[in-house]
């Protein structure tokens, strides 16, 4: 595994359009090729050396190569997009996109990230340490087929619209989060460790959700069908079960209809 | 002798009504009487009587003054700032003609702008909820003269579209409902006693924010499953009558407006209305609409769909393709992000609308406003550059809020001197054009164009 190193020398005026700090663009080239890769401020086309001091060295395929961002990002977006391998390691702050895109490897965020990380994912591991903005996981806007698979981890809080159309995958938000979990879902897993103001599942047809805190309201189309015991994310607990939402098509298999689940922790 | 003039548009709101007739003075310059349009109309017609309407295009001077100077010079000037900034954004288009929208694209195309409208503080979510799960509607003819039970949530078109009811929703006697508003019955579902919500048979006073849940409960009741006690500050039982109401009608007609775009949830409160409109038609005919606001903020979403693929917030800056995801390339998001560089507002006062922070973020760059009148948007930018009033002294193509199109005409001749908002965009494209040595491609395609400027550069 070779390191490719990353030093922000400059914020930028308008944002960065990051697109090319994936493993998969910089495996098998110099540091001088890699800062010759092309990025977008505004319309402006730069390279990633105009933004950054790139050292190191990188692997031969994406799956053998790092990268490590030291320093802040909060101006740059696309960081980690679309990737398929190797891994990428941000000490700071990113903007939007985080992820998006993403079918293997991992990223880790040791910061906060904007809106839209891990939009559309289909595989690896996005883990972040800070807090997320809206949009976690979601679909981009008119697709119906959401995020695939891999899994996302906030350890901070999220904002609204977490999983929307989501299909596959886990979505882990440590904290809190505001409106609009999996809402259209159908499939996946949203585990809320914190408590959620509203709208947990609502359209949605199937899935899983888990919220280990406080729902401030109720879907009005969810019903309690029991109580169960299950471990979550390393938490064993007592849930209340609701199955929904009541008011959306479901779909049949062997004869029963398939409702999705909402596993609230029950008071103690 | 003045002259009536019939089968007039008002550009006012989105009913875009076309049955005004409006009295002009002997030589066209002059407005005398409005007939058949609501007091708004009334009145924009009479503003361009205004003797102090501007005339010339005024540019900020050193000393915080405005000056006004020659449209050669402004159009030199906002070809030129455009060009030199990294990400322009230009925004508006609430109250202009298709012609103009039309125009302007090849203007953000040229200089990798990020186009987008009203929409983005407007029924812009509509749009997001539309591309997710589609758009069961009809137009307002179908609406006047089928529905029998008639939804307002989240709208007041008492006074956001003062003749709607008149025309289309309530009082109109239609084909099929020849009682008019004694055959129809009228839900309004409004926080507040609105005056839509006073002539309404049925008002849901839900709490402010909680539409999502209110529709998901409507919904579940649909599917005869039970709901809690209460609902969004709604009892169960006025819930369960409220959708006996629309299961029985004949043609249930849901209108929506601000109420549902603009609070907590957005687009997906319109897009879980459009659920239930799709459910509601497992019982008998439903169909729902967007209350637009302006007579062509449909306009936009046509035009610019057709020319770029996507209704609002278009980045072009790639230059290569368009890309379009709001929240990120919507004018308030960039804004307030600092990720413009130039801000050009036309036909739309971004200066009164925006949040102040918004617009504290814009003023830190060249700040252009194209607008007939002087507005707040104005009245802080850099450069104004007045137009015709679209709708009264040039005419043109608007759609209608069910995105039905009609043609504009104007009542009165136009400033001497003054362009119509076409002619100012194309020749900022020919200016951007001879600046960066291309050639006007467009231009040269244009049959109709209306202002020949210097036909050298036609190649």
């Amino acid at each position: 595994m070779a390191t490719v190193t990353l030093k922000p020398t400059k914020t930028p005026e308008i944002m960065l359009e990051g697109y090319s700090i994936t493993p998969d663009a910089f495996a098998g080239k110099t540091p001088a090729q890699i800062a010759a890769l092309p990025a977008h401020e505004g319309k402006i086309h730069v390279t990633l050396g105009d933004f950054f001091a790139v050292t190191g060295e990188s692997g031969a395929t994406a799956a053998d190569t790092n990268i490590l961002i030291a320093g802040d990002c909060s101006r740059v977006k696309y960081i980690g997009s679309k990737m398929t391998a190797g891994t990428v390691t941000l000490n700071g702050n990113a903007d939007m996109y985080v992820g998006g895109w993403m079918k293997g490897g991992k990223i880790h965020v040791k910061g906060n990230v904007d809106s839209f990380c891990g939009i559309q994912m289909e595989g690896g591991e996005l883990l972040v340490d800070g807090n997320a903005g809206n949009h976690v996981g979601c679909a981009y806007r008119g697709d119906w087929r959401g995020m695939k698979g891999g899994t996302i981890r906030i350890r901070g809080s999220a904002g609204n619209d977490i999983g929307t159309f989501m299909l596959g995958g886990t979505i882990i938000i440590e904290k809190d989060a505001f409106i609009h979990v999996s809402t259209h879902a159908e499939g996946g897993t949203v585990i809320i460790k914190g408590d959620v103001e509203g709208r947990v599942g609502g359209q949605m047809v199937k899935g899983d959700m888990y919220v280990l805190g406080k729902i401030k309201f109720m879907m009005p189309g969810y019903q309690k069908v029991g109580t169960i015991e299950k471990e979550v994310d390393g938490v064993t607990a007592t849930f209340d079960h609701y199955i929904g939402d009541l008011g959306e098509r479901h779909g049949k298999s062997r004869g029963q209809i398939v409702y999705a689940n909402l596993y609230l922790k029950a008071a103690a | 002798m003045p002259k009536l003039i019939k089968g007039v548009g008002c550009p006012y709101c989105g009913s875009s009504c076309d049955d005004l007739e409006v009295l002009v003075s002997d030589d066209e310059t002059k407005v005398l009487e409005v007939h058949n349009a609501c007091i708004i109309g009334n009145n924009l017609f009479h503003h361009a009587n205004d003797p102090t309407r501007p005339r010339l295009p005024r540019q900020r001077q050193p000393d915080g003054s405005m000056k006004e100077i020659p449209y050669e010079e402004a159009i030199d000037w906002m070809a030129k700032t455009m060009l030199a900034a990294k990400k322009p954004l230009i925004y508006g288009f609430g109250s202009t003609n298709c012609e103009g929208m039309s125009a302007v694209g090849r203007i953000a195309e040229k200089s990798g702008a990020v186009l987008d409208n009203c929409a983005t503080i407007c029924h812009g979510p509509s749009f997001l909820a539309i591309f997710d799960n589609g758009y069961p509607s009809c137009t307002l003819g179908e609406a006047k003269n089928r529905a029998d039970v008639v939804v307002f949530w989240g709208c007041n078109p008492m006074h956001a579209h003062p003749r709607h009811t008149s025309r289309y929703s309530i009082f109109p006697r239609g084909y099929f409902t020849q009682k008019g508003q004694m055959q129809r019955t009228v839900l309004s579902i409004d926080p507040r006693e609105t005056d839509t919500a006073k002539l309404a048979d049925v008002h849901l006073m839900l709490d402010q924010g909680h539409d999502y849940e209110l529709f998901d409960a409507f919904r579940t009741v649909l599917r005869g499953h039970d709901i809690p006690e209460v609902v969004a500050g709604i009892p169960r039982e006025k819930i369960k009558e409220s959708v006996e109401i629309m299961k029985k009608a004949k043609f249930c007609m849901i209108f929506f407006g601000m109420g549902c775009t603009h609070t907590d949830g957005r687009n997906h409160n319109v897009d879980i209305a459009i659920s239930l409109t799709r459910d509601l038609n497992e019982h008998t005919k439903a169909s729902i609409m967007a209350m637009r606001g302006h007579y062509n903020i449909a306009g936009p979403g046509q035009v610019w769909s057709w020319q770029f693929g996507f209704p609002y917030c278009i980045d072009l800056s790639k230059g290569t393709h368009a890309h379009m995801n709001p929240g990120e390339t919507s004018s308030v998001d960039l804004a307030m992000r600092d990720e413009v560089d130039c801000f050009v507002n036309v036909g739309a006062d971004a200066g009164a609308h925006f949040p102040i922070q918004a617009v504290q973020h814009l003023k830190k760059h060249p700040f252009i406003t194209v607008d007939p009148n002087f507005c707040m948007a104005s009245e802080i930018a850099d450069l104004h550059i007045p137009v015709r009033i679209a709708g009264v002294d040039e005419p043109g193509v608007v759609y209608r809020m069910d995105n039905v199109p009609i043609q504009f005409k104007a009542v009165l001749k136009g400033l001497p001197g003054v362009p119509s908002d076409e002619e100012l965009f194309d020749r900022v494209y020919e200016r951007m054009c001879e600046l960066t040595k291309t050639a006007p491609v467009w231009l040269a395609a244009k049959e109709d164009r209306k202002y020949p400027h210097s036909p050298q550069v036609v190649s």
